[in-house]
C-alpha cells in the first residue's frame, strides 16, 4: 500500500521536520547567536527576546502568506487576463461575466444563500437552545442535532437526496405527497424553490452549530435579571425576547457571521445535488465550469466572491480591534 | 423558574413535543440513509425504507416448465410456481404466497390469485395464492414452458451485501469469482475498484494535514498571545481577515504555483493546501485560549529562569490541550469531508483520489439510480467523522465555546 507507507513517512518527516524545526531555531538562537554569557550576556538575553517571536511566527505567517494572501494578489492579476494568460484583457472577463445571464443567476442565487441560511439557521439554533435547556433529555436532543456537523457535505446531500426521490417508494416527500392523492414530482427540478431545497441541507448540517454557542451564550445570561422580570409580571415570551436575546445579540451576530461565511464557501451540496441544473446555480459552482479551462474567467468569478464577502472581514477586523484594547 | 406557580404544565407539554418533533426532523434522513444501506436491492425500489421490517410485493418472472400433459384437445401444464426453476432459489422458506399474476412483463399483476386468465391463444391461467398453477392451451407447450409473472410477499431481507460491493467495487458473482480463484476479501479490499482503497486515500490525505497546521498555530498562537514584539496587532487582524478569505481565490494560483515547483496535484500538494487553509482558524482559536491562561504561571515561571520554548513546552501546551484537541477535531473533521480542494489539488482519476470526489463524480454518475449502492457508499465516508465527533464532542464544544463566546 504506497499511499499508506507514503502517508507515514510525510507524518514522520512532516511533523518531525515541524518540531526540529522549533527545537533547532531556538537552540541556535540561545547558544550560537545570543549566547546567555560571557560579557554581553545582558544584552544578548534582550536580543535573543527580539527575535524569538518571530522564530515562533515564521511558519504561520509563511504558510498564510504563500496560501492565503499571496492567492488574493495573484488571483487579481490573473482575473485581468485571457483564458490561457498570455494576453492582459483588463476588466474584459468582468464584463463577460456580467454579460452572461448564467453567472448573473449564479450571483443572484449566492445572495439568496447568504441572506435566508444564516437568518433560518441562527433562529433555528435560537430556538432549540431555549427549548432544550431545561429538559430532562435535553442534552440527548442536542447531540442528535450537532450530529449532523460531522457530516460531509457529499455525504448529507446523498441522505437528502433519498429524502427528495421522486419515486415515492424512496423519497419520504413523494410518499407523503402521494399518500394525500398528490401525483410524485422531482422536487429539485421546482424553479426557485429547489433553492430553498438545497438550502434546507446546509441549514439541516449547521443548526446544531448555532445552538450550542447559542445555548452557552444563554447560560451565561444571569439569573437574577430572568427573575426580576418574572417577578414583574412577565411571561416566557417576555423574558425570552426582552431580557435573554437583547443581553446575547453580541454572539448572535458572530454566530450569523460565522455561518455567513460557511454560505459562501458552500459548494459540495450544489455539485452533488443538482450539478448547478435547473437554476440552482451559484458562484463558487459556476466557477467551477471555468477551473482547468478559462483561468481568467475562473479568477474573475473567485475575486466576485471575494468582495461579497469583504464586508463581513472588514466587520470581524474592526470588532477584533475593539476586543484587543 | 420553573418552579414559580403557573409556569409549568401545559408549556412544559408543548416544549417537550416540540423538541421531540424537532429531534425526530433532524434524525429521519439519517436514519433513512442507514436502514437503506443495509436492504437488499430489489426492496429499496419495491418499498420505502420506512416500511422496511414488512415484507413488500416483489415481481417475478418464471416459466411454468413442468411437463405438459394433454387433456382432451387441450395441453395442459400444472405444478407450483414457487418451483419452477427461474424462481426455485428465492423461495426456500416454505411460507409463500402469490398476491397476483399477470401474463406480460408490463403487466405482472394484472389478476388477482385465484382468478382465471384468458390466454391470448384461447387456453386460461390461473395461479392459486398457495403457488399451484393450471395452464392450458389449444396449442401444443414448447419444453421450455410459457412465461409466468407473479407478484409475491417477499419476507425483508437485511444483507451486508451492499457494503462489500461497495467497499471492493465488486458485486456478488465478481466477488465469487475472484474467491474461486484464490483471492481472499483482504486482498479484494486493495483492489483499485472499490472504495476501500478510496477511504485509505482519504486517511492518507487527512492524518498529516490534521497534525502539521496544529504544530505551527500553536507556536505562533503562544507568540500572538504572550510575546511582545511591535506589529503583533497587525498581525492579529490579518489572521482574523484571513479567516474570512474564500478559498476559491487560492485555487487557480496555488494549482499555477504547485505545477511550477513540480509538486503538481499530489498528496503533498493537498496536505500544504490544508495546512495553509485550515491555520487562521487554527492561530484564531488557540490564541483566544492561550490568552485565556492565568498570567500568573507564565511569570513565574519566566522568573525561575524558563526560556519562553520551555514555557511553551512545558505549561501552555498541556494546559491548551482542549483547545487543541478542539481544533484537532474540526480540521480532521474538514479534510476528510472536503470535495473542494480535493478536487484542484489531486489527480481526478486512478489512485489519488479521495471518498468524497469518488461519491460525487463516480458512483452519483455512473450508479446514480443504484440507491443501495449510493447509501452505502454515503455510509462508508461518514462513519469514521461521526465516531470521531462522538466520542469527542466535549472537546469540541469546550474549543468553539473558547473561540466564539465572549
Amino acid at each position: 500500500m504506497p499511499p499508506i507507507l507514503q502517508g507515514i513517512i510525510t507524518i514522520i518527516i512532516g511533523v518531525g521536520g515541524c518540531v526540529g524545526y522549533f527545537y533547532a531555531a531556538n537552540l541556535f538562537l540561545d547558544k550560537v547567536l545570543f549566547p546567555a554569557r560571557g560579557p554581553n550576556a545582558g544584552r544578548n538575553i534582550n536580543r535573543a527576546n527580539i527575535v524569538r517571536p518571530w522564530v515562533f511566527l515564521f511558519p504561520a505567517v509563511f504558510a498564510l502568506g504563500l496560501y492565503l494572501v499571496y492567492p488574493v494578489i495573484g488571483s487579481f492579476i490573473r482575473s485581468m487576463y485571457d483564458r490561457s494568460g498570455d494576453e492582459f484583457v483588463g476588466a474584459g472577463n468582468y464584463i463577460r461575466l456580467f454579460n452572461n445571464p448564467d453567472f448573473r443567476q449564479a450571483f443572484l442565487n449566492n445572495i439568496l444563500w447568504a441572506l435566508v441560511v444564516p437568518a433560518v439557521t441562527t433562529f433555528m439554533g435560537l430556538l432549540i437552545a431555549q427549548l432544550t435547556d431545561r429538559l430532562k433529555w435535553g442534552n440527548i436532543a442536542k447531540s442528535i442535532i450537532f450530529m449532523p456537523m460531522a457530516i460531509s457535505f457529499v455525504g448529507a446531500s446523498l441522505i437528502w437526496k433519498f429524502v427528495y426521490a421522486q419515486d415515492p417508494d424512496l423519497g419520504i416527500i413523494n410518499a407523503i405527497r402521494t399518500s394525500f392523492g398528490g401525483e410524485a414530482l422531482d422536487p429539485l427540478q421546482i424553479p426557485f424553490w429547489n433553492n430553498f431545497l438545497l438550502m434546507v441541507i446546509l441549514i439541516w448540517i449547521q443548526t446544531g452549530f448555532a445552538m450550542v454557542i447559542l445555548s452557552a451564550a444563554l447560560r451565561g445570561v444571569p439569573e437574577e435579571t430572568i427573575e426580576a422580570a418574572i417577578i414583574d409580571g412577565a411571561n416566557s415570551f417576555q423574558v425570552f425576547f426582552k431580557i435573554k436575546v437583547p443581553q446575547i445579540i453580541g454572539t448572535i451576530v458572530v454566530v450569523w457571521t460565522t455561518i455567513t461565511i460557511l454560505v459562501l464557501k458552500v459548494f459540495d451540496i450544489v455539485y452533488t445535488m443538482t450539478g448547478g441544473n435547473y437554476g440552482t446555480e451559484i458562484l463558487p459552482s459556476f466557477m467551477m465550469d471555468f477551473m482547468f479551462r478559462d483561468d481568467g474567467q475562473a479568477t474573475a468569478v473567485a475575486f466576485v466572491i471575494m468582495l461579497v464577502v469583504l464586508p463581513v472581514m472588514i466587520w470581524n477586523i474592526v470588532q477584533a480591534r475593539k476586543e484587543m484594547r | 423558574m420553573d418552579n414559580i406557580a403557573g409556569q409549568k404544565s401545559g408549556l412544559s407539554i408543548v416544549t417537550n413535543v416540540a423538541v421531540f418533533i424537532i429531534v425526530l426532523l433532524w434524525l429521519i434522513p439519517t436514519v433513512g440513509l442507514f436502514v437503506s444501506s443495509f436492504r437488499d436491492r430489489d426492496q429499496i425500489s419495491a418499498s420505502g425504507w420506512w416500511e422496511a421490517p414488512f415484507s413488500v410485493e416483489l415481481s417475478y418472472r418464471t416459466r411454468a416448465d413442468d411437463a405438459p400433459t394433454r387433456d382432451g384437445d387441450l395441453y395442459v401444464v400444472q405444478g407450483n410456481i414457487f418451483e419452477t426453476g427461474e424462481v426455485r432459489d428465492q423461495f426456500t422458506s416454505g411460507a409463500n404466497a402469490i398476491a397476483a399474476f399477470g401474463l406480460r412483463g408490463r403487466e405482472p399483476g394484472a389478476f388477482a390469485a385465484g382468478q382465471t386468465a384468458e390466454n391470448r391463444d384461447g387456453g386460461t391461467v390461473v395461479v392459486n395464492a398457495d403457488g399451484s398453477y393450471v395452464y392450458t392451451s389449444p396449442e401444443p407447450i414448447d419444453d421450455a414452458g410459457p412465461r409466468l409473472y407473479f407478484l409475491a410477499e417477499t419476507p425483508p431481507d437485511f444483507t451486508l451485501g451492499n457494503y462489500a460491493e461497495v467497499l471492493t467495487g465488486l458485486d456478488e458473482e465478481e466477488r465469487a469469482q475472484e474467491i474461486a480463484s484464490g483471492a481472499t476479501f483482504g486482498e479484494l479490499l486493495f483492489e483499485e475498484t472499490g472504495i476501500f482503497r478510496n477511504f485509505i486515500n482519504t486517511l492518507t490525505v487527512t492524518i498529516p494535514a490534521t497534525i502539521i497546521p496544529i504544530l505551527i498555530a500553536a507556536f505562533a498562537a503562544y507568540a500572538l498571545a504572550w510575546m511582545d514584539f511591535p506589529g503583533r496587532g497587525f498581525l492579529i487582524a490579518c489572521v482574523v481577515g484571513l479567516l474570512v478569505v474564500p478559498l476559491q481565490l487560492a485555487l487557480v494560483p496555488l494549482l499555477n504555483l504547485h505545477n511550477q515547483i513540480g509538486i503538481g496535484q499530489s498528496f503533498l500538494g493537498i496536505w500544504l493546501a490544508h495546512t495553509g487553509f485550515g491555520l487562521p482558524l487554527a492561530v484564531y482559536l488557540l490564541r483566544n485560549y492561550m490568552v485565556g491562561l492565568p498570567r500568573d504561571i507564565i511569570e513565574s515561571a519566566k522568573v525561575d529562569g524558563a526560556t519562553d520554548f520551555q514555557i511553551f513546552t512545558k505549561i501552555i501546551l498541556p494546559l491548551s490541550f482542549p483547545a487543541l484537541a478542539s481544533f484537532a477535531i474540526f480540521q480532521f473533521l474538514w479534510t476528510w469531508n472536503d470535495l473542494l480542494v480535493a478536487k484542484v489539488f489531486l489527480p481526478s482519476t486512478g489512485d489519488a483520489q479521495v471518498m468524497t470526489v469518488k461519491i460525487a463524480d463516480d458512483l452519483l454518475g455512473s450508479r446514480g439510480g443504484d440507491w443501495g449502492i449510493l447509501a452505502t457508499a454515503a455510509f462508508v465516508s461518514i462513519a469514521i467523522p461521526l465516531v470521531v465527533f462522538f466520542s469527542m464532542q466535549r472537546y469540541l464544544v469546550r474549543g468553539l465555546l473558547a473561540g466564539s463566546v465572549k
